[in-house]
């Protein structure tokens, strides 16, 4: 198959990803937990093995102009943050995704302060969802690394011509050793198709990108555009997911996947490295409580699978959404997203939102049996939910 | 619980005696023997001497579990003395595994199988110092493969690919050595 | 480029925004027996309506069809061989 295990940190996963994906440009600043990633990619740099220039820069906010120069250029180009990074960067994310200039990012989700915190939360990444940039999150450091490989196909294809980023949680990945296939070179070669971006910079051939628009519609008309390219990614992220499984052996599902769902009644859904717990949660409470509980791992957040959810629940009992972020007083924005799938549809099933594992707090595969457990109750007993809105600590 | 098939270790140590590294050659070896392990650092405001940890899983299958480990089946002690200032026992599972670094047998009670190995005196032996102190993290995962039933090649291999050259040859030799002397009683 | 995707991206031509020329409010004259050649007006017009003509006797040409009469021209000149007139 071409293929050899490795263990490897959810970081150094990226870097192999990001080496094998043969990236011409490289500039970030360091924050834990990303640094390895960007220290990795420096090594193999240094030691010839990866042929790219490092940019050094002064603050993220530079790290992300200086791969949106050289992918406007014509580089295939890659930076990483996490945390209070991804928010000094975040007026250059609109820039990019509004330039329609393909570039990856790997986002170790971190939780954002006060007070001063490293473990891992969505609230980061979460804060990107209405910049246009696609957005992918992982449950294992095997899916961190064909990811990454995969973002780099999507964000190139005509058909979407966005960034993307690709999310792992802080330590529970980033710094995690486990096994890892890594792909021969040969594959992803034959994996990705040399770059296309919509337009180069070149010397000589003055354009002029994000001039001040005559006409205001001309603006709106971009915005819409990149709306449709995101609903158009939908479908390239399949075929990418049916391509690399058809090169390396592995599939993951497109948007999502959706795990013991055949016959479920009632549904968890999730994104990130806790999906793994949950997997473990369903098992739990199907093999020993008998219970017909099915899981839906959303794997890309942007673009949304709305089409997905509202497939899997339209006759479920239930629903409970796991949230590791929150708008205050709206409650977590996947959770949101999810009732406004269901109700574009018509589809009235209940679903609650849990709110946990906020500023990395611990969530075992026990917890969250336990709060399905209540929510599957109290849905069958009454077939709704008094509190749509759950702050849920597990722990013992 | 279905939770039970994945073995779970925690590792306790001082900041720069490497138990990062010892869960880390654990997992390598580990895939030599066709076994999933997973390598799992705790990370704070650690310096050097302070009581840290780290964790293991080892299965047969991938493991899908990534929350922090409660309750684990085996407790591994670099240095005896951190059990005056921390409960290393703390979550061990009931009939659960205590590996000590350790001359001689270490009085623990409750219960568990003890398993001692006297991995300063190894280290010494082959002069494995480095800013005064004992290397020690090796031939505890030279003796924690012995308990797990992991072949000493795989741990002599892995520490081989990680740490370059004789001292990583001298490293190898104390982990057999450890792997050989480990003493367990119930 | 795509045929996919509306893009931001213009350009550069002439007179995009019509005949600037009919904003000015002060028109610059050129003296050319006070110009020593040295170029700074050509250089900081900030809408490169000035051409030098190498051999001629003006040696500067201002196109008035896009000047808007800001004046650089004539602060930066070391001679004033450019001053500012009230436009008629």
């Amino acid at each position: 198959m071409g293929v050899a295990l490795k263990t490897l940190t959810g970081n150094y996963a990226v870097a192999t990803a990001v080496k094998l994906a043969r990236v011409n440009v490289i500039s970030a600043y360091p924050i834990t937990p990303q640094t390895t990633i960007v220290e990795k990619l420096a090594e193999m740099v240094e030691l010839g093995e990866l042929k790219a220039d490092m940019i050094r820069v002064e603050s993220e906010h530079s790290a992300l102009a200086a791969v949106y120069g050289a992918a406007s250029g014509g580089a295939r180009a890659f930076t990483a943050t996490s945390s209070h990074g991804l928010l000094y960067m975040h007026e250059m994310l609109w820039w990019v995704a509004g330039s329609r200039i393909p570039v990856v990012m790997a986002v170790v989700t971190r939780t954002i302060g006060p007070p001063w915190n490293i473990w891992t939360d969505h609230s980061d990444v979460m804060d990107q969802r209405d910049t246009g940039w696609l957005i992918t999150f992982t449950e294992n450091n095997q899916e961190t690394l064909d990811e990454t490989i995969k973002l780099f196909r999507i964000t190139e294809d005509e058909r979407v011509f966005l960034p993307g980023i690709v999310t792992l949680d802080a330590f529970i990945l980033s710094h995690t050793t486990e096994p890892v296939d890594v792909p021969d070179q040969s594959l992803v070669d034959a994996f990705l198709p040399p770059r296309k971006q919509p337009y180069v910079f070149r010397a000589g051939e003055p354009i002029i990108m994000g001039n001040i628009p005559r006409d205001l519609k001309w603006n709106m008309m971009m915005r819409e555009d990149i709306d449709k390219a995101m609903e158009r990614a939908k479908k390239v992220i399949e075929e990418a997911d049916l391509l690399w499984g058809k090169l390396v052996g592995r599939r993951y599902g497109g948007l999502t996947e959706c795990y013991r769902c055949e016959d479920a009644k009632h549904f968890i859904i999730g994104v990130g490295a806790w999906v793994g717990d949950m997997r473990e949660a369903v098992d739990y409470l199907r093999e020993k409580l008998g219970l017909r509980v099915g899981l839906i791992k959303i794997r890309y957040f942007r673009p949304f699978p709305r089409e997905d959810i509202i497939k899997w629940l339209n006759n479920a009992m239930s629903a409970v959404v796991f949230d590791r972020s929150v708008s205050p007083s709206a409650g977590g924005p996947i959770f949101v997203e999810v009732l406004a799938s269901l109700a574009s549809a018509g589809v009235r099933t209940p679903v609650r939102g849990v709110i946990a594992g906020l500023a990395g707090v611990d969530v075992t595969p026990e917890d969250i049996a336990n709060a399905v457990l209540t929510s599957v109750s109290e849905a069958e007993e009454l077939g709704t939910f008094k509190q749509s809105v759950l702050w849920f600590y597990g722990g013992e | 619980m279905v939770f039970d098939d994945v073995v779970e270790i925690r590792f306790h140590g001082r900041g720069g005696q490497g138990v990062v590294t010892a869960a880390n050659v654990l997992v390598d070896a580990l895939l030599k023997v066709g076994l999933y392990g997973q390598a799992i650092p705790f990370f704070g405001a650690e310096r050097r001497g302070a009581p840290v940890v780290a964790y293991a899983r080892v299965s047969k299958k991938p493991i899908r579990t990534r929350s922090s480990i409660r309750r684990p089946n085996i407790v591994v002690v670099l240095d005896a003395k951190l059990s005056e200032l921390v409960n290393v026992l703390e979550g061990l599972k009931p009939g659960g595994t205590i590996l000590i670094n350790s001359p001689g047998k270490p009085d623990i009670k409750g219960g568990f199988k003890v398993c001692y190995v006297d991995a300063v005196g190894i280290a010494l032996r082959h002069n494995l110092v480095l800013s005064g102190w004992a290397l020690v993290n090796m031939p505890i995962v030279g003796a924690l493969a012995k308990i797990l039933g992991v072949p000493v090649e795989a741990v002599e291999e892995s520490i081989r690919e990680r740490i370059e050259g004789r001292v990583g040859e001298l490293n190898a030799v104390a982990a057999r050595e450890a792997f050989n002397e480990v003493v367990c009683v119930e | 480029m795509s045929d996919e995707s509306v893009l931001p991206l213009a350009r550069p031509m002439i007179g995009v925004s019509g005949k600037t020329g009919s904003w000015r409010l002060q028109r610059p004259l050129y003296d050319s027996s006070k110009c020593i050649k040295c170029r700074l007006c050509w250089l900081y017009c900030p809408d490169s309506t000035i051409d030098i003509n190498e051999g001629s006797a003006d040696f500067i040409t201002i196109n008035y069809d896009y000047c808007k009469g800001c004046g650089i021209c004539s602060n930066v000149c070391p001679t004033k061989a450019i001053t500012m007139a009230p436009e008629g």
